[in-house]
């Protein structure tokens, strides 16, 4: 029994230990991301359904995509997700500066993603490859085309969305780091964080094979 | 029993194996591999996806309860796609004799 007087600063009256309140957290992330998992499932789900009927118009659509750039972005996204790692290695190993600087490099390679995020996308209303009344095509398939753009658009831009929303989150954690808020017996925000950037890297390592690659070897 | 630090070499040897693995993805799309060319593709993503949920989430050292809530969310996405598609894959399959004639 631990009474009020002599419980650890960091540790939340209801838990025990701080390993079981990392645990919690650890496990409450992970219920959180399942329902993430089922949120974006549904349009992975679109995706399958669409492309099982128009497979051509997916492989046309996919090939005004720029993979060059989808490719580098892989890699930036990739790169954050190892800084984000290493900024919860940071934490676990009590290295505050550390944290702050490797939730920064995490936060500059957001910005790097969704800045060539924002190349794409404005390239897409040039060549009136957008969705709508704008949309043009002058190829076969049109319909299908149009719903592979309809898709294109969805998926990336809920996961940019989740990259802008885990992205302001991360600018918190870093200051309330900098601040020495965290220990290495309590540094589940900084885990936590971590979990939901790894989830959205996750998403973009499916999301590129699916939208990029696809039909690249087709001649069209 | 207090938290498994996983030293920095691991997370860097699974960036550079991640890198390797999205090469290894873009340089496949390009060849002519009828079918394959999806099948590869998964291949490659799924053991990534896999990467980064066993070293960078750290679900490797979690607790037995975390692992289950782990696979029973990839397994309900599985029967998400794998009842949709049953549908919408077999639809031309039972050619009923339509009413009107």
């Amino acid at each position: 029994m631990q009474g009020e007087a002599n419980h650890a600063w960091g540790l939340q009256h209801h838990f025990d230990s701080f390993d079981q309140q990392r645990e919690a957290s650890f496990l409450g992330m992970w219920v959180f991301l399942v329902t993430e998992i089922m949120f974006f499932g549904g349009l992975f789900t679109a995706y399958i359904v669409y492309r099982a009927s128009q497979g051509e118009a997916f492989a046309l659509g996919s090939h005004e995509l720029d993979i060059t750039l989808g490719a580098i972005n892989t890699a930036v996204l990739i790169g954050s997700s190892l800084t984000m790692a290493l900024a919860v290695w940071a934490a676990q190993t009590g290295r505050r500066k550390a944290i702050v600087g490797f939730i920064l490099a995490t936060l500059v390679l957001g910005g790097v993603f969704l800045g060539i995020k924002v190349v794409e996308y404005s390239a897409k209303f040039e060549h009136h490859l957008v969705p709508g009344p704008n949309f043009h095509w002058d190829g076969p398939e049109a319909p299908g085309v149009e719903m592979f753009f309809n898709l294109y658009f969805l998926m990336t831009g809920l996961h940019a969305a989740h990259m802008v929303i885990g992205m302001g989150i991360l600018l918190v954690v870093a200051i309330l780091a900098w601040r020495g808020a965290f220990t290495p017996e309590n540094h589940n925000l900084v885990e936590g964080i971590g979990l939901y950037w790894h989830f959205v890297d996750i998403v973009w390592i499916f999301l590129f094979p699916l939208l990029y690659l696809l039909g690249r070897n087709i001649q069209v | 029993m207090s938290e498994h630090i996983t030293p920095v070499r691991t997370y860097v040897i699974i960036f550079l194996a991640l890198m390797v693995l999205t090469a290894v993805t873009v340089a496949v799309a390009f060849m002519h591999l009828g079918p394959f060319n999806d099948i590869v593709a998964m291949g490659i993503a799924i053991t990534k996806a896999s990467l980064v949920i066993l070293y960078f989430m750290h679900v490797r050292q979690s607790s037995r309860l975390t692992k289950v809530v782990v696979v029973a969310g990839f397994l309900w996405l599985l029967f998400l796609f794998g009842f949709t598609m049953s549908d919408y894959l077999t639809r031309g399959m039972i050619m009923l004799q339509s009413p009107v004639g």
